[in-house]
């Protein structure tokens, strides 16, 4: 079947089966690889992108489900005030390790920013606890969240 | 130079070439002399000291290419410190490129091959790099010099510009002079005294495209062409698929190709969704094999049993069995460790496109030319054929030593037209891990009258993975990673006997896992020095001090741990503090953890506190991350790790059953340096290493219930229970 979706304000066509995840359509048919695969079945928070803004876990997301809405991914988040001032928190801390969850950890975060912008911890551990970050960074992408509020 | 410089002499044998590269400029060779493993390394588990290679173009550009793999740890951007310091040129002017894969140029000085492991990137590239850096400038500085008509000593070198007085020469206006010049036999280094670099913190050169998704790993590549294969490896080791649906498979969109190999079929489509609903479409059946019955409660009582008898002696001081039968006070304990996946966030892959002549594999590797030599044996092709492009790695934890993956990617290559990438399922990758081995370690230690300690025994019986990763460290029977830290304590113990059983769990394939050795012994031992405190009705801090007082390093950061937990001052009722201090990658830690435990069980651990003595820093900031991260790696384990086997099948699978720690429970991590000139320490393992000790003897100390068994059992520290 063949499908429009929009990301990061550019449109693009695909053909494959409705039933296939957003992940896989951004990755290996549009070849936006900076959302990443991580389990498969919004465990880790790998594949967050927004989705008409609500982060959305590419992974179980069927591209039939997706419409017209307007996708948002790593590749496009420093477009968004939000995005931009994380992006840069995330440098100025040094946030990141191996880096391989930090695109999905940085779309959690925007989402939680833009809707939450004076973001408490508490509100940081309830938006950011689906996100898994083997390397251990969690008290740092803290720190980097309360920065970019600023 | 300063006048505090000093001469280094280079290692001929080691030697330094420096020679026209073809695009023009200097190219600098460094090959590192070979260190030879000591057969029982509490410092250097195994270390990796490989070549480095330098090159400078006529812009001034320098690269260094990197033969070691960065998986998080920093150490692109540690070593590109150690090269700039030296060379006197901006961190900005620094690119790096990883290395191919090639023993020759960058075979690691301790294994013998190219790999990335066990804390030693830094320890072994400390002098190397520097000395390459000091090469480098000595050669551009002569090369002005001679042009100039002036004695080098009046130049200068600063920021990738030699000068003297008002004249001044880009490096990149030298490079050629230079490349002539003969090579000097000895280099000045810098005084530590003079480092701008090195010492100071650094922003991360891989970190700006981790930020917005332009960082590469394995699993990102894209080539030409190239297919999607999902893998489906037989669910008990050692099977093999019995029939697989073909036509089923290929009639789903988007797939190509059905492959059978030994143990795996592997579905190629154009996209990673087809294979996945091609592979389901295959309802694979499976030969089980003679692993079919394995379970976890077996391996427990076949390590129990084994534990019975006297292994290979690892260290034997004094006369422990006297000592402990002519003790006042005796103290016997039991610690079981279990099986734990790597779990790294980027899931194993590997590209790979065998041609009739070549070979090129895409893959993010700790071992590049252990993956070369591999399908060079597979395809028949000559190493040089086959290229590893080298990538960031999304997690290696150990687990990108192994190149089981790779192998199994190379023989799916060989049976399709064309390159492509392999991608294991979440499931995949933890139900067929290289896991780390589960341990069962007996102790006893004998106490005199007045509590002091005096004899000490510790059997370790386990797998041994170097009998299967480098078997020529596996000698006389023993392993050296299973004694690691049980073997060579920071106490001063007059008799001390440690042995090693080596008990091979049925089919369970076990490998190298961050913190390797110590991150199961110093759990042992430092639970069991904190049971001998207790028993000798000591605070376990100051017990702890009075064993140390021939090593000032350890007694130094478990001074500085205990005063920045604030040691000893109250705390809440079910809340405790723990300590740990190792000597291990060649650096001295000490943790102190606080927890609290609830009623149902449940432990939160608030704070870790951590003070570190690693010798000369190279970027502190560095430090910081890998105390912060490399302790919740460990805490992760402790807390919740734990790989079981029923019917011959790993019972995890995904994020749901192998619980990785979350932002909501992670402790505070503070780290505490100790300023110090010794030799650079390791120091991504240490962190996982102290941690578990720290943890449940905080455990203790809330609630005065032992854990001898890793992960937590949360039911056991219920109250009232």
């Amino acid at each position: 079947m063949s499908f429009t979706i929009k990301v990061n304000g550019n449109t693009h066509s695909v053909d494959v089966d409705g039933d296939t995840p957003l992940l896989w359509v951004l990755r290996d048919v549009v070849g936006m690889t900076g959302t990443k695969f991580g389990c498969g079945a919004a465990l880790c928070g790998a594949c967050t992108v927004h989705v008409d803004g609500a982060a959305t876990r590419s992974c179980v997301t069927p591209i039939d489900s997706v419409g017209g809405s307007a996708i948002t991914t790593i590749e496009g988040i420093g477009a968004t005030p939000q995005g931009k001032a994380l992006q840069r928190a995330w440098l100025d801390l040094e946030v990141a390790q191996c880096g391989y969850c930090q695109s999905g950890q940085i779309m959690s975060a925007a989402a939680l920013l833009a809707a939450t912008p004076n973001s408490s911890d508490a509100d940081i551990d309830a938006a950011m606890a689906g996100n898994v970050c083997r390397c251990g960074t969690y008290q740092r992408i803290r720190s980097a969240i309360h920065r970019a509020k600023a | 130079m300063s006048a505090r410089s000093q001469a280094t002499p280079l290692d001929r044998r080691g030697f330094l070439k420096a020679g026209a590269s073809f695009a023009g400029g200097l190219v600098l060779t460094v090959a590192v002399p070979q260190v030879r493993r000591p057969a029982l390394a509490a410092a250097a588990p195994s270390g990796f000291a490989p070549n480095a290679f330098i090159r400078i173009d006529r812009r001034g550009e320098v690269t260094l290419v990197m033969p070691m793999a960065e998986m998080g740890q920093g150490v692109y951007t540690s070593m590109a410190m150690l090269l700039a310091e030296e060379l006197e040129v901006g961190l900005d002017q620094v690119r790096l490129e990883h290395a191919p894969a090639n023993d020759a140029l960058y075979a690691n000085p301790i294994l013998h091959i190219q790999t990335t492991g066990a804390s030693t990137t830094t320890r072994a590239f400390w002098t190397p790099l520097r000395q390459a850096g000091a090469m480098a400038r000595t050669l551009l500085i002569a090369a002005a010099a001679k042009r100039w008509g002036v004695d080098p000593a009046v130049c200068r070198a600063r920021s990738g510009v030699v000068s003297a007085g008002a004249r001044r020469l880009s490096y990149g206006e030298l490079v050629d002079a230079a490349a002539a010049l003969p090579v000097p036999d000895s280099v000045a280094l810098k005084d530590p005294e003079d480092f701008v670099l090195i010492g100071t913190p650094a922003k991360r050169l891989d970190t700006p495209d981790k930020v917005n998704g332009r960082a590469e790993y394995g699993i990102d590549t894209r080539q030409p062409g190239m297919k999607v294969a999902a893998i489906a490896i037989s669910p008990v080791f050692g099977g093999k698929p019995r029939s697989v649906n073909e036509d089923a498979a290929r009639a789903v969109n988007g797939v190509r190709q059905v492959v059978r190999i030994d143990e795996a079929v592997a579905v190629v489509a154009d996209h990673m969704w087809a294979a996945k609903k091609g592979l389901e479409a295959a309802a694979i059946q499976w030969d089980d094999g003679p692993n079919a019955k394995v379970d976890s409660a077996d391996i427990v009582r076949q390590l129990e049993q084994a534990s019975r008898q006297a292994g290979v002696v690892a260290r034997n001081d004094g006369d422990a069995a006297s000592a402990l039968a002519g003790a006042a006070h005796r103290v016997d304990a039991i610690y079981r460790l279990p099986f734990l996946s790597h779990a790294a966030m980027e899931p194993m892959n590997c590209t790979v496109h065998v041609r009739k002549d070549a070979c090129d594999i895409w893959v993010g590797t700790q071992a590049p030319t252990l993956t070369q030599a591999a399908a060079a044996a597979l395809t028949g092709l000559p190493k040089e054929a086959v290229k590893v492009h080298n990538h960031l790695i999304g997690g290696g934890f150990g687990r990108r030593l192994d190149i089981d993956g790779n192998i199994l990617a190379i023989k799916i290559a060989q049976q399709v037209d064309g390159p492509v990438k392999v991608v294991w399922s979440r499931e995949e990758d933890i139900q067929h891990d290289m896991y780390r081995p589960s341990y069962y370690d007996r102790l006893s230690a004998g106490l005199d009258a007045s509590g002091k300690l005096v004899a000490w025994t510790h059997r370790v019986s386990g797998s041994a993975v170097y009998a299967r990763y480098q078997p020529q460290l596996f000698k006389g029977g023993l392993d050296p990673d299973a004694v690691e830290g049980a073997a060579e304590l920071p106490y001063a113990i007059p008799n001390i006997h440690v042995d090693y059983v080596r008990v091979e769990p049925p089919g369970i394939p076990t490998g190298l896992w961050r913190g390797v050795g110590p991150v199961h012994n110093v759990f042992v031992v430092e639970s069991f020095m904190d049971e001998l405190a207790h028993a000798a009705g000591e605070d376990p801090v100051a017990y702890r001090k009075t064993l140390l007082g021939h090593n000032p390093r350890a007694l130094a950061v478990l001074t500085l741990a205990a005063e920045k937990a604030g040691w000893g001052q109250p705390l809440p009722a079910r809340h405790g503090r723990g300590v740990s201090v190792q000597y291990a990658f060649g650096s001295y830690l000490s943790q102190v953890a606080e927890v609290e435990v609830a009623a149902d069980g449940s432990v939160k651990v608030h704070r870790i506190v951590c003070a570190v003595d690693c010798g000369h820093v190279i970027n502190p900031d560095t430090i910081a991350a890998q105390m912060e991260g490399g302790t919740l790696f460990g805490l992760t384990a402790t807390l919740y790790g734990a790989i079981t086997l029923k019917d011959g099948r790993v019972e995890q699978s995904n994020f749901d059953t192998y619980r990785p720690m979350r932002i909501d429970e992670a402790p505070v991590v503070e780290t505490h340096l100790i300023r110090s000139t010794e030799l650079p320490g390791g120091i991504g393992e240490a962190p996982t290493a102290a941690v578990s000790a720290a943890v449940t003897n905080a455990i203790f100390a809330a609630t005065a219930k032992r854990v001898r068994s890793l992960p937590i059992d949360t039911n056991q520290l219920k109250f009232p229970n």
